[in-house]
């Protein structure tokens, strides 16, 4: 029942995802960021053994967004594998659901900071970024040259309202007409207060749209605490 | 019964013999038997606990070896008793030497203590499960005779029980001829502390019960004020109380929680015009404060201290006449517990004054003050077998060797608190120590335990018996920041924050409420919140006269199930009210005149219209954390049955619930039937359906995670850095939920939530109880018993579940804004 919001950037519109990807509909891409596979198991090394489920969890919800907008093209901005040694831990069955995925989906993986280079044998095209039309696809947001516009990820922004005496905090998608960072896609990963210094300088009049449970609500920048 | 002269001779000088409960301990000890000392303070019992030590090791002279652990609930309390002790010992000259083990005794110390061990240890149960998980442990312990668990009531219903009975069954294996001496306050079920206190299936330690002392002389303010319909505060009480105090030489004002201090302290110190010495003692503030308010009342120079529970257990700080107790006590032995620490002699009364701070805490206070006077008990059972302390247990055990399963299941089940635990979920906790438990095995190449040739188990690598050091204990705390006084300077029209000297901490939730400008009461002060930096919250002092403090934490201490059934006997019984004041009497009566009075053994349900909406009040009487529940429970089952609920506030005593359609109307035509609506199958599916998604689990959650070991609270050198490294344990648990519902952490927390936050046993046992006995009236308007409750609407938050709802609705007045412009 909820009206789908729409991101309007340089001029063409995308349609944020409640599982954190960003559908642009003009290009049939699925814009997935900051996935971090197999952050649950990384800290297997130093005795910490937290469930090791989150990859599934992550591809499963990938999945659901697959198969609800049916993409052409699915874009990675990031940070997909959380490690170098991701590829090595990683579950037989989650890499075959993978593999699925990009075989199905033609795939490019944007590399990040967490993965400059992204395994080789899992399908699909690694390249450091991608056009859009007139929108740059990157991991870290850039200083942008006069008539620049672009999407990153890197930061997973989480923004908080008051509403009637709570203070709510949410994943969140924040923009302004020229760039997008959208949040981080992972089920372990955790979200960074987009009033705070990393979104300093990077946004004029932006608007956030905070992740709900059930939907996606815009909220403008006098709104966010 | 034998006391080595030179004891005989110390006692004669002070004129005083031996008490008849030391003697009894004394010789249940020379028949190397444990036994249970049950005595109000102030009755010698510390002494009672040590003779036969004392005694022994001057008989047989020092063995070089620990002879006696003491373990004592706080770390503070340990230190004073060491002192305490010295000064017999040195008067009797005994060949004895004591010394303390702490969380803050240094290194140097330990290693010595592991060199040349004293006679006596006087320590804490954490620090006796560092020590059984010492590789050395066996060496050490080798010589002991004796274990003394002081305040053994006050540890045994919580974790730290849980784990101290675990510890206590590694100290058997190691010294199997050790005996055990518990010493605890009056219990509501002294059986079940003679079975804790030896191993399982063996005969429960025998009783010793010291003199009772002199009956407490408990009043209730007999206030000219009006007493309030709602809330906490007590602040109409402050003149009266004050007066109080002026009358007394020391007077402990006790509350409920920490914002109630703040806010009573704060009271006082505007009506102090005659500029008494009041001070104010709890759990945030900073230590060394602490310290100097015990030291001041200790050399008399505090007339008052407004204090939580914090001064609720061990030694004596000054003459203490006077214990008035804010708000209601919550419980009969609680009460009792702290009215004790007023004339700590035996033979004279303590003197207590209740100030109940609204209506039906006065009903609450009446019925507490006469389980006080009979001395009723209604101390919580023991609590038994918990899932993530054992795996802490299991870590431990590691760290000490490698050992055998099945012999370590025997030496755990030989505790009290494991007697029942099946080889199948003691399998399970081995495998999530090992490997995490899960059932995708990605942690087999990294397990923590690795079974070697012999089939026994040992620890993988030595990093993590540092990690266990580090991490032990049952006491999880809310994430807390420190608050500093911040001083301000303007630099080029800016303003420029830096910090200064530490008030004490608060929890992080409570500061990521607050926006820079806002004031709150902390440290007896009204603080501006300026912000935060690396090390925490900075502020300063404001001259706000109405600050904004912490929400009443309601839940903290939830209403006895025996004074809540005290409360309805009374509500009951209109001959009883004569003992009440006026006011609340009228009010009694008004509600018969009204509506009605329910029995003691009926639970009333009232429904009414008020403005447009239709409101149902119950009365279960059965604590905020059960109705809590209840009102989520039965808000679903409204929703089903279309009778359009709109949000829920319970309170102590009552629940209500608020809703479209109208409930009256519906139960006169046969289509809601209460009896179905408040059936006990509401625990079923419901309960789990709404409990997945709760914070309170989550919660539950992260605290089993850390005890568990799961989370790492603390690495070596790492500790500002852990926020970045963890990952959130909302996530976990809610991929965990997912992926494998029957994992050991979450059967863990749930039965955490169970008998804890969401006090779905007690619920239980309400529904039980109110089976065909509710009794319903159809009002045309709000019931003066509902009046309390109504009044809680709005100045409680509706439970913080459906965020959803709110965004759409914060989002909605913006378009409605929008609209406005146009």
């Amino acid at each position: 029942m909820s009206r789908s919001q729409r991101i309007a950037v340089a001029g063409l519109d995308f349609i944020p995802d409640l599982s954190g990807a960003l559908f642009a509909p003009d290009f049939g891409a699925l814009l997935v960021a900051d996935l971090h596979l197999e952050k649950g198991t990384s800290l297997a090394r130093r005795g910490v053994h937290l469930p090791p489920y989150d990859t599934r969890e992550s591809l499963n919800q990938l999945r659901a967004v697959i198969d609800a907008t049916r993409p052409q093209r699915l874009i990675f901005l990031g940070d997909s594998f959380h490690d170098g040694a991701a590829r090595e831990r990683i579950d037989a069955e989650d890499l075959a659901t993978l593999r699925r995925i990009t075989a199905e989906v033609e795939t490019l993986w944007i590399t990040g900071n967490h993965d400059p280079k992204p395994p080789e044998d899992i399908g699909g095209r690694i390249l450091s970024e991608v056009t859009l039309g007139p929108v740059s696809l990157r991991h870290e947001p850039k200083p942008l040259a006069e008539g620049e516009a672009e999407i990153a990820g890197h930061l997973h922004p989480a923004a908080a309202i008051h509403a009637r005496g709570h203070r709510i905090r949410c994943r969140c998608f924040i923009a302004d007409e020229r760039r997008v960072i959208m949040p981080a896609f992972g089920s372990y990963t955790g979200a960074l207060n987009v009033r705070s210094d990393a979104f300093a300088g990077l946004f004029g009049e932006f608007s956030v749209w905070m992740i709900g449970a059930k939907a996606i609500h815009r909220f403008p920048a006098a709104k966010v605490r | 019964m034998s006391l080595p002269q030179r004891f005989l001779d110390w006692f004669g000088a002070r004129g005083w013999s031996p008490r008849a409960h030391q003697l009894a301990v004394l010789a249940h000890a020379q028949a190397r038997e444990s036994v249970l000392l049950i005595s109000p303070t102030g009755g010698g019992k510390t002494l009672a606990g040590f003779l036969p030590s004392l005694a022994e090791i001057t008989e047989r002279g020092s063995q070089g070896s620990i002879h006696t652990l003491y373990i004592s609930p706080l770390k503070a309390l340990a230190v004073d008793i060491a002192r305490n002790l010295e000064a017999p010992v040195a008067e009797m000259d005994l060949p004895v030497t004591i010394e303390t083990r702490t969380g803050d005794t240094p290194h140097s110390k330990r290693l010595r203590q592991r060199q040349r061990p004293p006679d006596i240890l006087i320590t804490t149960p954490e620090q006796v499960s560092l020590l059984v998980a010492d590789p050395h442990a066996a060496h050490m312990l080798k010589g002991l005779r004796t274990v003394i668990l002081d305040e053994l009531h006050s540890m045994v219903t919580s974790k730290r029980g849980v784990l101290l009975c675990l510890a206590l069954a590694r100290l058997q294996t190691h010294a199997p001829d050790a005996i055990r001496i518990g010493l605890s306050a009056t219990v509501a079920d002294p059986d079940a502390l003679r079975a804790w206190l030896v191993p399982s299936h063996s005969t429960p330690a025998p009783l010793v019960l010291g003199r009772p002392g002199a009956r407490p002389d408990i009043r209730i303010l007999a206030s000219v004020e009006r007493v309030p319909w709602s809330g906490h505060s007590a602040l109409y009480a402050i003149p009266e109380i004050y007066r109080e105090i002026g009358k007394a030489k020391l007077t402990l004002v006790f509350v409920n929680t920490r914002s109630q201090a703040e806010l009573v302290f704060q009271a006082l110190w505007e009506a102090n015009d005659d500029n008494l010495p009041i001070a104010l003692h709890h759990g945030s503030l900073d230590v060394a404060q602490r310290r100097k308010v015990e030291a001041a009342m200790g050399e008399g120079r505090l007339r008052a201290v407004v204090c939580t529970s914090t001064l609720e257990l061990g030694i004596d700080w000054g003459d203490v006449d006077l214990v008035v107790h804010v708000g209601a006590p919550k419980g009969s032995s609680r009460l009792l517990q702290r009215i004790g620490r007023s004339n700590h002699k035996l033979d004279l009364p303590s003197q207590a004054l209740l100030v109940p701070s609204n209506r039906f805490e006065v009903l609450e206070c009446q019925a507490a003050l006469q389980a006080a006077q009979e001395n009723a008990q209604d101390t919580e059972y023991p609590m038994v077998q918990k899932l993530d302390v054992l795996a802490q247990h299991i870590m431990g055990r590691a760290c000490a060797g490698p050992f055998f399963a099945d012999e370590f299941y025997a030496e755990v089940t030989s505790a009290w608190t494991y007697r029942n635990l099946t080889r199948e979920d003691f399998g399970k906790a081995i495998d999530f120590v090992a490997t995490g438990g899960y059932a995708l095995k990605a942690y087999e190449r990294y397990a923590k335990l690795k079974s070697q040739a012999d089939g026994s188990l040992r620890l993988s690598h030595p990093r993590l018996a540092m990690a266990y050091r580090l991490n032990m204990g049952t006491i999880v705390e809310d994430e807390m920041l420190k608050v500093r006084l911040a001083h301000v300077k303007r630099r080029l029209g800016k303003r420029v924050v830096t910090g200064g000297r530490v008030l004490g901490e608060v929890e992080e939730w409570f500061l990521s409420q607050l926006t820079v400008g806002t004031t709150f009461l902390f440290s007896g002060e009204v603080l501006r919140f300026e912000g935060l930096d690396e090390f925490g919250a900075l502020a300063t002092r404001s001259n706000d006269r109405e600050p904004m403090v912490p929400s009443y934490q309601g839940g903290k201490f939830p209403l006895s199930t025996y004074l809540a059934s005290r409360v309805r006997d009374l509500l009951s019984n209109p001959e009883a009210w004569n003992d009440l004041p006026t006011q609340v009497r009228n009010w009694l009566s008004l509600q018969r005149f009204r509506s009605v009075v329910p029995k003691a053994s009926q639970m009333l349900v009232e429904t009414f219209p008020r403005a447009d909406k239709h409101y149902m009040v119950c009365y279960p009487f059965e604590g905020r954390l059960a109705h809590q529940t209840l009102g989520m429970l039965l808000t679903r089952r409204l929703e089903r049955a279309g009778l359009q609920p709109l949000g829920f506030v319970a309170s102590e005593y009552a629940l209500v619930i608020w809703m479209v359609r109208d409930i009256s109307l519906l139960i006169a035509a046969g289509r809601l039937s209460l009896d179905r609506l408040f059936d006990q199958d509401m625990l079923g599916d419901d309960l789990d359906a709404w409990l997945a998604k709760s914070s309170l689990m989550k919660r539950t959650f992260r605290n089993a995670a850390i005890i568990a070991g799961l989370i790492e609270r603390r690495q070596p050198g790492k500790e500002k850095t852990m926020r970045q490294m963890t990952v959130n344990t909302d996530l976990i648990y809610d991929v965990l939920r997912t992926h494998q519902p029957d994992h050991i952490l979450l059967r863990a927390a749930w039965d955490d939530a169970a008998e804890g936050l969401i006090d779905a046993w007690r619920l239980g046992a309400m529904l039980k109880r109110i089976r065909g006995q509710i009794l319903h009236r159809a009002l045309d308007t709000v019931s003066p018993l509902a009046v309390p409750v109504l009044l809680e609407i709005g100045r409680e938050s509706v439970s913080g579940e459906g965020h959803d709802a709110l965004l759409a609705e914060a989002a909605n007045d913006l378009i409605d804004e929008a609209m406005r412009l146009v």
